[in-house]
């Protein structure tokens, strides 16, 4: 049984590793290549670098390995050890004290600061562990750093699918305004709530026309096409019957009219889809969408 | 520049190959931000932005609006969901404290996963 808080008190009292130098001075050509990959036209940075740079300059590069001495990466091998296999960095504050100057050449250290934990996270139990690192120029600290990563033990239930629930299916509850509507749907019609009286379209389906007050309802049978007006992924709750994440769609039929159902296919607004049918069982057809294969 | 203003939304389109060059012009060459396939095969969805650009875009987003005559004095920021390959990076930004020439800016970058990163940057502006 690995002490992690003994271990980490050791690693801290090495206090600060040894200076790194950075491969390059501070240059204008990686000034001008990170100003050009992040499309800042800033004007200022002809002498001096962009100060969110600062750790650009002592990146270990493309072969770069950590140095012995380097608190972060000999706290990861023992969190590794412990069983903490998974890294996520949670925060970074760089405080700069001053701008820095191209010719200028770097050297950065590290202290291991904290490490705090176990702690039960979204993605399992963890430690915080929390790095301070400086850069000099020559004996003057330029800039700071604190960085915190957590190290994990990833929690496999959250990567596992949750089960669908074993109870049934929500059902609709239809009543005399409604049942045209699911009666429709079990003989293939997605139909369309068509006032009696002055013929407007509406939908959901309501006993009185908000226009004209008439209450003899009828309906039209629509063409089942339209776009996705608006949606949402549902992650949670469960709900009885479905397997999440789900994706619910309220979309604009041709008609004119926004109906809401289930959308099979990655939702996007304005996404071209077309009803279908899905029968439950004899009392019971539900209509969804799918993007529709014409698009 | 009062408490209370807010900085214009900013959008970043996060294109592979936006990805890949930022993350080589920060020299990081980890190889979640430029080889998918191995992205993938560790867990992840795509390539996705690294937190040197991230810094780097929120410092970008301060002084597009505060102007170069701005000094940035630190940023703040708290990693959340990552910027994958192809995802929008929408910035939003708001004052939310100033002394004399010191500034506080509250920023917040999203893409439709959750909050990318959130965070402070300190400026000083010119008197």
């Amino acid at each position: 049984m690995i002490d992690i808080e003994k271990e980490a008190a050791r690693i801290a009292e090495q206090g600060e590793s040894a200076p790194r130098l950075a491969r390059d001075p501070v240059n204008l050509p990686m000034i001008n290549n990170w100003l050009e990959a992040l499309g800042d036209r800033h004007p200022g940075y002809t002498e001096v670098a962009p100060p969110a740079m600062v750790q650009v300059w002592t990146m270990g590069g493309l072969h770069g390995q950590r140095t012995l001495d380097d608190p972060l990466g000999a706290m990861m091998k023992i969190l590794d050890e412990a069983g903490f296999t998974s890294v996520v960095a949670t925060n970074s504050d760089q405080t700069y004290h001053r701008y820095l100057r191209v010719g200028e050449h770097l050297s950065v250290t590290s202290t291991l600061e904290d490490v705090t934990g176990p702690k039960k996270t979204a993605l399992g139990e963890g430690w915080f562990v929390t790095t301070r690192s400086t850069w000099y120029v020559g004996d003057e600290p330029v800039a700071e750093m604190r960085f915190r990563v957590l190290k994990f033990r990833p929690a496999e239930k959250a990567v596992q699918q949750p089960e669908a629930p074993k109870a049934q299916a929500i059902r609709p509850s239809i009543n005399r305004d409604t049942e045209y509507f699911w009666d429709g749907c079990r003989e293939g019609e997605l139909r369309i709530q068509r006032c009696g009286g002055c013929g407007l379209l509406r939908h959901p389906p309501g006993p009185m026309c908000p226009e004209c007050g008439a209450t003899k309802p009828k309906y039209l049978v629509s063409d089942g096409r339209g776009v996705v007006y608006s949606y949402v992924v549902h992650h949670h709750p469960q709900v009885p019957g479905k397997q999440t994440p789900f994706v619910v769609a309220l979309v604009e039929l041709d008609e004119g009219v926004r109906m809401l159902g289930e959308l099979d296919g990655e939702p996007s607004i304005g996404l071209p889809v077309e009803v279908v049918f899905t029968k439950v069982d004899d009392e019971l057809t539900m209509p969804s969408w799918r993007p529709r294969a014409d698009r | 520049m009062r408490i209370g203003d807010s900085l214009p939304e900013w959008h970043v389109e996060a294109t592979p190959t936006f990805v890949i060059s930022t993350a080589i012009a920060t020299r990081d060459f980890q190889d979640v931000h430029h080889d998918r396939d191995l992205a993938i095969q560790r867990g992840s969805k795509d390539i996705f932005i690294n937190i040197l650009t991230t810094t780097g875009l929120v410092q970008r987003y301060v002084t597009d609006w505060a102007g170069p005559e701005a000094l940035v004095r630190q940023v703040n920021i708290r990693l959340g969901a990552p910027c994958y390959a192809y995802d929008t990076l929408k910035f939003f930004g708001q004052v939310i404290g100033r002394s004399d020439q010191d500034l506080t800016i509250e920023v917040v970058g999203r893409t439709g996963h959750g909050d990318h990163v959130t965070g402070t940057v300190k400026i000083e502006v010119p008197a």
